[in-house]
Parts: C-alpha cells; sequence; structure tokens
C-alpha cells in the first residue's frame, strides 16, 4: 500500500518546482501542471514499473507519454525527483541550450522522454502505437498517456479511439485532464466537448470517471482500478475532473492562468503556500 | 557501359515493387510491421497482409492517427512502413509527420505511392506534386524517389537497414523496367545511366527513363547528354552533380513535381553555391494537374520526353 504522505510531501515540492520553474523561464504553464500534480506523482512513485537507467525503447518497463506537453514542468520536475535526472538541471527549464525545451524533446536526449509533443492531439496515437509493439513483443507492461480536455477537439485523437478499440489496445490506459478550461476559456464557452464519458464508451472503451484528481488516494485507487481492466480487449481511459492551478489559491480554476508565469510577488505568495520538503533546487 | 535499350523493357507498376519487397521483408524481417489507410490493395501489400496478419495493421481512412501509431510503435524496436497515396501521407498530415516523426527522429519509413500527375483519372486532388518539397525542407528526413520496379523494389529492401525517417516516393501506372534487377540501393548515391559530354542529365521517379529516351533520340543530332538518375533527393549526392557538371558545363533537372520546392531546386542549390553553371528545369509550371490518361498529362504539363529534349536543346544555348 502507498505511503500517501510520502506521495503528498513529494507533490508539494513538484509544485514549487513548477512554479519556480515558469517563474525563472518567465513562461510557460503553471496551471495545467499544478493541476496534473498528484496523478504524475502517483504514476512515477507508485504505479508505473520504470527503470532509472533510459532507454528509448523502453522494454519490459511501463511507458508514460504526454500528449498535451504544455504542461511539461509538472513531467520535468516528476522525472527530476524520480531520480532520471539532476533536479538541479530544473533551473535550466525553457532556456538556450537547455534539455529541458518549453515543450517535450527527444532531440535533447533528456532521460524520460520519448516522444515530442506540443502541436495538440498526437499522443493517443503514438500511445497507441506503442502499446500495440509491446503486444507484438511479447511484453506485458502497460502504456499511461495524459491528454488535455481542450485537447480533444482536435479530431485525431477520435481517429486514435476508434483505432485502439478496433484493433483491441488493452494495454493502454489514457486519461483526461478534465479541468473544463483552455486558452480562450472554459471548454464548453470555447467548444463544448459534450458527454465525454458517453464519447469514449461509444467508441468502444472502457470508462472511468475520476471525481477528484486532486485527492491523491482517490487517484491511486482509480489507477489500480483501472490496471484490472487491462488485458480484457479494450482500451482504458479515466476522465479526472482536476483543478487546474490547485495548491495556489489565485490560480485555482481560473484559465488565465493556463499559460502565464508568476511574477515575483505571486511567486512569493505562491511558495508560501507549498512547503518545501525535499529542497528546492 | 551498356546503353539502356528502349525497345526490350517490360513495363511494371513501381508500387509493385514496394509490395513485393514488403513480402520479401516480411519473411526475413521479423521487426517490420505495416500500416494502411484503407489502401493494402492499392500499395500491392496483399502477399504481406495475407501471410503476416499479425504484422499489419489497417488505420482506416484515418491518416493522421495512422502516422502517430507508427511513430509509437519504433519505440520497443518495431520497424513501421506507413502506407498511403502520396497526397494523404504528406500534405494531409505534414504536422503529425514534422513533430511525431521528423523532431521526434522516428525510424518511421512513409512510404507513398500514387505520386504526380500519372495518377491520371482522378484528377488534382489527388495528383500531389508538392511532396518532395515538403518532405525534403525537414530536418532527419531522407527523400527517395526510385524510377522503376527494380528500383522500388531494391530502395524499399534498402530504407530498412537506415535508422530514422524515410520518405519513399513512387507511383500508379505501369513504366518501363530497366534498372538492372537484384541491384542493391545505396541511399544517397546516384547512378549514371548514360556518359555524356555536353550536357548533365538529373532526373527522378518516371522522368527518368524519359530522360534516356531523350538523351538517345540527341544522340542522332550528335548531342552527348549524360544522364544520372538521382533517386535519392535527401541527401543529395552533389560529388555527382559535381563531377559530371564539370565535365558538361551545363545542366537539365527533370522530375514529376512543382517548378518549385523539388529535385530541380536541390540541384540548383549545389550550381549555385559550389558550381554556378546553366540549369533548365523540366516539371510543373506552379500549376495543378486534371483528369487524363498519364501520357496526356505528362504530355499537356511538360513533364514528356520533347520537353527534356527542349529543355537540352536550350541550356546548351546559355553554356
Amino acid at each position: 500500500m502507498a505511503d500517501i504522505g510520502h506521495l503528498q510531501r513529494i507533490a508539494s515540492q513538484v509544485r514549487r518546482d513548477i512554479v519556480r520553474m515558469t517563474h525563472g523561464a518567465k513562461s510557460g504553464h503553471p496551471g495545467g501542471s499544478l493541476g496534473c500534480v498528484e496523478y504524475m506523482v502517483s504514476l512515477y512513485f507508485d504505479v508505473m514499473d520504470i527503470r532509472t537507467d533510459f532507454s528509448m525503447d523502453g522494454k519490459q518497463e511501463d511507458l508514460f507519454f504526454l500528449s498535451n506537453g504544455h504542461i511539461s514542468p509538472v513531467w520535468y520536475s516528476v522525472l527530476a525527483r524520480r531520480g532520471l535526472f539532476s533536479v538541479d538541471e530544473l533551473s535550466t527549464f525553457r532556456k538556450i541550450d537547455s534539455r529541458l525545451q518549453g515543450h517535450p524533446a527527444t532531440a535533447e536526449h533528456l532521460p524520460g522522454i520519448r516522444m515530442a509533443s506540443g502541436s495538440l492531439g498526437q499522443g493517443l496515437s503514438v500511445a497507441t502505437g506503442a502499446a500495440l509493439t509491446k503486444r507484438l513483443n511479447g511484453d506485458k507492461h502497460l502504456v499511461y498517456s495524459l491528454h488535455g480536455d481542450g485537447e480533444l477537439q482536435e479530431g485525431q485523437n477520435w481517429e486514435a479511439a476508434m483505432f485502439a478499440a478496433h484493433h483491441k489496445v488493452d494495454n493502454l490506459i489514457a486519461t483526461i485532464d478534465w479541468n473544463g478550461q483552455q486558452i480562450d476559456g472554459p471548454t464548453d464557452k470555447v467548444m463544448n466537448l459534450g458527454d465525454l464519458e458517453a464519447k469514449f464508451a461509444a467508441f468502444g472503451w472502457k470508462t472511468l470517471v475520476l471525481e477528484d484528481g486532486n485527492h491523491m488516494p482517490e487517484v491511486l485507487r482509480t489507477l489500480e482500478t483501472a490496471k484490472t481492466y487491462t488485458g480484457q480487449g479494450q482500451p482504458i481511459v479515466i476522465l479526472m475532473k482536476a483543478h487546474m492551478g490547485y495548491g495556489v489559491d489565485f490560480m485555482v480554476d481560473d484559465y488565465k492562468w493556463h499559460g502565464v508565469p508568476p511574477n515575483d510577488e505571486q511567486l512569493a505568495d505562491a511558495l508560501s503556500q507549498l512547503e518545501e520538503t525535499l529542497g528546492d533546487y | 557501359m551498356p546503353m539502356i535499350d528502349l525497345q526490350q523493357n517490360e513495363k511494371k507498376e513501381t508500387r509493385k515493387g514496394f509490395g513485393d519487397a514488403m513480402y520479401e521483408l516480411g519473411q526475413v524481417r521479423e521487426d517490420v510491421v505495416v500500416l494502411t489507410a484503407d489502401l493494402g490493395g492499392s500499395l500491392r501489400l496483399n502477399d504481406f497482409i495475407k501471410h503476416f496478419p499479425d504484422r499489419f495493421f489497417n488505420a482506416g481512412v484515418a491518416e493522421a492517427n495512422m502516422v502517430g501509431v507508427a511513430a509509437g510503435m519504433t519505440i520497443g524496436g518495431r520497424i513501421p512502413f506507413a502506407t498511403s497515396f502520396a497526397n494523404f501521407l504528406t500534405g494531409r498530415v505534414y504536422d503529425q509527420i514534422r513533430q511525431s516523426v521528423a523532431y521526434a527522429n522516428k525510424n518511421v519509413k512513409l512510404c507513398a505511392s500514387h505520386a504526380g500527375l500519372t495518377l491520371g483519372e482522378d484528377g488534382a486532388t489527388h495528383q500531389i506534386l508538392e511532396d518532395i518539397g515538403l518532405m525534403r525542407m525537414l530536418p532527419n528526413m531522407t527523400v527517395i524517389v526510385p524510377a522503376d520496379y527494380n528500383q522500388t523494389k531494391a530502395a524499399t529492401k534498402a530504407i530498412v537497414d537506415h535508422e530514422g525517417p524515410v520518405y519513399l516516393r513512387f507511383g500508379r501506372p505501369k513504366v518501363p523496367n530497366f534498372m538492372p534487377e537484384g541491384e542493391s540501393f545505396a541511399i544517397g548515391k546516384a547512378t549514371v545511366l548514360q556518359e555524356g559530354t555536353d550536357v548533365t542529365v538529373v532526373a527522378c521517379g518516371h522522368m527518368v527513363y524519359k530522360s534516356i529516351e531523350a538523351a538517345q533520340q540527341l544522340a542522332d543530332k550528335n548531342i552527348s547528354v549524360e544522364v544520372i538518375n538521382m533517386a535519392t533527393i535527401k541527401p543529395l549526392d552533389e560529388t555527382a552533380i559535381l563531377r559530371s557538371v564539370e565535365k558538361t558545363g551545363c545542366v537539365v533537372t527533370a522530375e514529376e513535381h512543382q517548378l518549385h520546392g523539388g529535385l530541380g531546386d536541390a540541384v540548383a542549390h549545389v550550381l549555385t553555391t559550389r558550381h554556378p553553371a546553366p540549369q533548365e528545369i523540366v516539371a510543373v509550371q506552379d500549376t495543378f494537374g486534371e483528369s487524363g490518361t498519364p501520357d496526356q498529362l505528362m504530355a499537356k504539363y511538360g513533364i514528356d520526353t520533347p520537353d527534356v529534349v527542349a529543355a537540352i536543346e536550350k541550356v546548351l544555348t546559355r553554356k
């Protein structure tokens, strides 16, 4: 059983990393990053079976793909805190000659990254392909992926949803960050996603709803439940209701923090709300 | 070297060369997988599909997803060959190729049939003439345009051993099969098909045979034409171009592609930066095609044997 307190201490430090990285870069996307901390910490520190000696092929280990690449700060922080590279490198985020590109990239060979993302809507196809190769290779490990909800407006997601169900890709657990916000405003104002649960179900996916994606025990429980549905001929999706900007009171549930970094005062305010548990980079 | 015998050549589809090579690869390479977007038959993949159903994935009419799935399948060591018509495998999915294949530098082989005007009666919506330009602009991408059945088959077998993204472009109709059977394909190496001293013709794809025809017609006028089959557009065999133009002093390029962005531009770049020399470009003149037979279209849009002859005669006046 996972040590919830331990995971929550990691989460607090990851949130500090996120606000400090975006402040340091004077750019980046803190909102979605903060909202997905519990999910990412759960995956990397409890749920996934991964190796810290990184290989691109990732054989005999679980894989993770980030489709909504703009929330790279949370991924970079979790990868560093998990030991894939030095936490000191987090200070280079979005700066010249860095391996920590604004959006995840493979060209700089940052351990943990297996696919470039940023142009939205491509990650579900990629994760599906990686899952197919695991199946062909007789590798029983799983593939996880994370997607924004606004990103589902890209039609390629639904091509991938059709493909994964048709080809019975049942070693894939996709999660949607269902925070209801996108750059221009609430998703139901910009382009209503409708009944996501019914849509994925209609496409042939096993669909789970995670009511509170910022409640660590519930996130863990849902991911563990999802794992029990693998190997049954259907891809699996978790619709995760999370709060953009969670953990920083002036950012939470406000789409304006999608892609704006905190200034000096706002950083100090944010850090005062987040305990330093593992040491800042 | 022996002259290409214009009388004796059988006609075969380049796409059949691709399909036959895939069947052979399937037998010897367990790591090869094939994807298509509802065009497996058109890509002549029936033998692969029949014998290796576990390594064949139909994506339906959804090319963007197919390219993404192919990129993902490389992770874990598979070598995906993603197939469709050239129009749907380049322009339609450019951003997917750019991010998930080229920028991510994944070992995906994009194999496209029905390129250019010779697709014929389906008309301009399907006759892509911009794909070579689109693909050669992408960093990490290798671009190959073989000339006939034999060379398409050889190129298909060669790219499996090349680590990195490849765009392999071939066509629909039966065309003369004149390259030596069984000759291996070297990526980035041009082939001199006919030696000459007055003018260099650099051609790719279906225009290689047209260029040989033009050269043999001009031999009767005592014009000595060197014909180079430039099957790899990127990386371009600059050495072969320079070696030839140092001898001949002028160049004609010939391609089934738009004037802009293709082989002509690539060769012009070499000439302007390394060895300035007159060049004429045989290509489609910044226009879309239309319905018609391949022969009618090549004649109407200025990429037929007489057009190569005219370009040679013109460039000779500029030396």
